[in-house]
């Protein structure tokens, strides 16, 4: 079989995914991934809290709950039926985070765990950072000129 | 009505944003990991070019919790930082703005994989 072939094959055997279905369920999903995470924020400021340390303390809740989801195997099947749903918040971060380094396990902690726990959140840092730096030097020299 | 309404506002704009990175996924075959990059270094795109505080002002933590409001605090903390310190704060206004959720995420990662094994995939 040439590649073509194989490719057509496997597409043609590949469970067609429903965009729409799709679609919904990431809506439904994230939209009350974001509704969980705005009630932690008023929750936390009629605490008393900051607006920016409520949003911040708010985040590391929403980190935590993924994370503590992923050890116990929840957040995969919740994931199945998400998708982009529980990937885009803050929870797929922390759930990319927490997988990487429990499935690292067994490798040892400092080669295992300790370098593959960066395995995807690596990358969104780095992008992150980078793109953060281009804006900075722009900004900089912006208000150098004008400011 | 009020509370309602805002809510109804993060709900919306929340799932909107998860569900354009559901078409992306369905219609390009990108890799999580992808996703995840183009959204945080959107959100410091938008963000930079003033239109994201905006949304966030609009949306709150319909704008904050997913992946593009990562890339938002990471330029709001890069302005901040260069508006105080100049030209060092390109430097260091990126991840003192995001440390919180970095290290929370690591932490709770590693002490997960002091806990919990992997579970045997079906």
């Amino acid at each position: 079989m040439k590649k073509q072939e194989y490719i057509e094959y496997v597409e043609s055997r590949a469970k067609k995914s429903p965009v729409l279905k799709n679609c919904c369920f990431a809506f439904l999903f994230g939209g009350s991934i974001c509704i969980l995470g705005q009630i932690f924020i008023d929750l936390y400021t009629m605490w008393g809290m900051e607006e920016k340390t409520a949003g911040t303390t708010a985040s590391i809740t929403l980190i935590f709950l993924a994370s503590l989801l992923t050890g116990l195997g929840v957040f995969d099947n919740i994931a199945k039926i998400a998708g982009a749903g529980t990937l885009v918040p803050i929870t797929g971060f922390s759930n990319a985070v927490t997988s990487q380094a429990i499935d690292a396990k067994s490798e040892g902690y400092v080669l295992g765990v300790g370098a593959k726990i960066f395995s995807i959140a690596g990358p969104v840092i780095v992008y992150a950072i980078l793109s953060g730096t281009v804006y900075g030097v722009i900004y900089y020299a912006i208000t150098a000129i004008w400011g | 009505m009020d509370v309602f309404l805002k809510y109804l506002i993060v709900f919306a704009v929340g799932g909107i944003l998860c569900a354009i990175a559901q078409i992306i996924i369905d219609k390009t075959k990108l890799s999580p990991a992808r996703i995840l990059v183009i959204y945080v270094c959107s959100g410091v795109v938008l963000s930079g070019l003033g239109i994201y505080s905006h949304i966030v002002s609009f949306a709150n933590a319909g704008a904050t919790v997913p992946l593009l409001g990562f890339g938002h605090l990471v330029a709001q903390g890069v302005k901040e930082a260069v508006d105080t310190t100049g030209l060092l704060g390109v430097l260091t206004g990126g991840l003192r703005a995001t440390a919180g959720g970095i290290s929370a995420a690591l932490i709770f990662g590693f002490l997960a994989s002091l806990v919990f094994s992997s579970k045997p995939k079906r």
